[in-house]
């Protein structure tokens, strides 16, 4: 088990869905509550799907990344949207020389 | 910082365009664990691998969540085994039983493939490299996750042409071996010339001498990424064609890279390699065949298929090898019959022969592979085929191999079935005349001359 306890440990959230009534209230309300700080928020609509990234650091968040990614996933599967949450290194690795 | 659009584009090659990372292969080092007495070495095999990898499938499992990235396999690879069990193996059953240890000890750490049931005899064959190549039948038979590897030559040595003959017999005694599951026991059996000490790949993975104690190599993967990329530029000229491939290969090679790091960290074991191989798998869209249709052929095997092919796996290395300074392996395009839907289409539309497949391998790694033929096949014939093969690795100072499948009681025509990643296949016609003769001969072919290159 990985606790967040480092000094910044950036997170993206991503969350895919047709609808999105409510959805950003919910990720925000849980990510407060486990006083993850959002850095960034962007969103756009591709194929009529709704398309919203947060890089969030999780750094004093006091859960295990996977119980985090979980709940949020439970959260977005209860609103019929697909939550992710990744590590930034993948898309940092992957886009940047 | 990253934006929403790289996000989604890596999202996309995850989730739709099939990017995965192929293999978490771990390699170990077994020379201290020799001993001349039986038992003793199976337990410090057994000991020794359950110990260093007992971590390795729940690290791949955990880097694979926090990153989103699928891990399809984790595996361990090990010193031949040959050079392992000379002083306490003094018969081919000795030697299926630390086949049996290993078996044990690759289920017990919960990986699919363990490689290294194998014997480096290039330029001669020791009591013991015979004894477990003559025991190679009936362990893949007994065993269920062991692969074994046998390389023959090498541009260095020549090709040692008892051990090709000895090979054509132990293929076909496997196929009989494992007749009832359509001869599976051939599609973990591989015959290589210049076969590397880091390749992470079944199954021809083994831990070479040249090696630290343990060591993690990563395979990447990833044609339906290239395939999707290509999709975009149709009819643009070969700049951008070689650009789009490059551009590709180095994402998907970071993720490999990011993926190698991690395990070498949480596992304290140090970082081999990156192999940067695509490696197709039998789901529709994950094709190195469908790379090369995008590329503007009808079908693999047509004519251009060689110029495509050398394209593609050229552009491949230049662009991962900018995204990993420790590129090893096989590092090419894999064109495995069996487990690329794309090869399956086109042999069963006549588009490709075994010939083409042949000339194929010239310029992409690494041979003749997972390739179905008639369970009639003689050994002759299936040594020439390898001698063949290894010819061209000798000769143009890269990897071969041959991975064959005689699959007793099936002709021309005929479909197998292997399962999961490897897939299933059309039998092939081979091209029957007799080669017997040239077979028998005994000895090796000399080294080639490294000047004159024509």
């Amino acid at each position: 088990m990985i606790y967040m306890m480092s000094v910044m440990n950036k997170t993206i959230i991503t969350v895919v869905g047709k609808d999105a009534v409510g959805i950003i209230a919910r990720v925000c309300t849980y990510l407060a509550e486990n006083k993850a700080n959002i850095l960034d928020i962007s969103q756009t609509i591709v194929q009529e799907y709704f398309n919203m990234m947060m890089i969030v650091d999780v750094a004093k968040v006091n859960k295990p990344f996977e119980q985090m990614a979980g709940e949020l996933a439970e959260i977005g599967l209860s609103m019929g949207v697909q939550v992710k949450c990744q590590r930034e290194e993948i898309f940092d690795k992957m886009h940047r020389i | 910082m990253i934006n929403i659009y790289e996000v989604l584009e890596t999202n996309k090659m995850i989730e739709q365009e099939n990017l995965d990372v192929r293999t978490i292969t771990m390699g170990i080092n077994l020379l201290d664990c020799a001993d001349s007495d039986l038992e003793r070495l199976c337990d410090k095999v057994y000991d020794k691998i359950t110990r260093l990898a007992k971590d390795l499938v729940k690290t791949g499992e955990d880097i694979s969540r926090e990153y989103g990235i699928p891990i399809v396999n984790k595996r361990v690879s090990v010193t031949p085994v040959a050079m392992v069990g000379g002083a306490a193996c003094h018969t081919p059953e000795d030697y299926v039983k630390v086949a049996h240890a290993l078996d044990r000890a690759a289920r017990e750490i919960g990986i699919n493939f363990l490689g290294g049931y194998s014997a480096v005899v290039s330029k001669g064959m020791t009591r013991s490299d015979e004894l477990l190549i003559r025991s190679i039948p009936q362990a893949l038979a007994e065993t269920e996750r062991i692969c074994s590897s046998v390389n023959v030559g090498s541009t260095k040595t020549g090709i040692n042409m008892d051990a090709v003959r000895l090979m054509g017999e132990t293929i076909l005694r496997t196929a009989e071996y494992t007749k009832e599951q359509d001869s599976l026991g051939c599609a973990k059996l591989v015959v290589l010339c210049n076969a590397p000490d880091d390749n992470p790949f079944m199954a021809g993975a083994f831990h070479g001498v040249s090696e630290a104690d343990a060591i993690i190599n990563v395979g990447v993967s990833g044609p339906g990424v290239v395939k999707y990329a290509l999709e975009q530029i149709r009819g643009a000229s070969f700049e951008v064609l070689c650009e789009t491939i490059k551009r590709t290969a180095f994402k998907i090679t970071r993720v490999g890279q990011l993926v190698a790091q991690e395990a070498s960290r949480r596992l304290g074991v140090p970082f081999g390699i990156i192999d940067l191989s695509l490696a197709p798998t039998p789901a529709v869209g994950d094709s190195v065949a469908e790379i090369l249709e995008e590329i503007g052929l009808e079908r693999a095997g047509a004519p251009g298929t060689t110029a495509a092919l050398a394209l593609l796996n050229d552009q491949v290395k230049k662009g991962g090898v900018m995204a990993s300074s420790y590129v090893g392996g096989l590092s090419g395009a894999f064109i495995p019959v069996s487990e690329d839907q794309g090869m399956i289409e086109a042999v069963e539309c006549g588009a490709l022969t075994l010939e083409k497949l042949e000339a194929m391998t010239c310029v992409c790694s690494v041979g003749l592979d997972m390739i179905a033929v008639p369970g009639d096949t003689s050994a002759a014939t299936l040594s020439g085929i390898i001698a063949d093969e290894a010819a061209i690795g000798m000769v143009n100072q890269k990897t071969t191999a041959v991975r064959i499948i005689p699959v007793i009681g099936k002709t021309v025509g005929d479909t197998v079935e292997f399962g999961g990643l490897l897939g299933h296949a059309p039998v092939m016609p081979v091209n029957t005349f007799d080669c017997t003769a040239f077979v028998n001969r005994t000895g090796r072919i000399p080294a080639p001359i490294h000047s004159f290159k024509n």
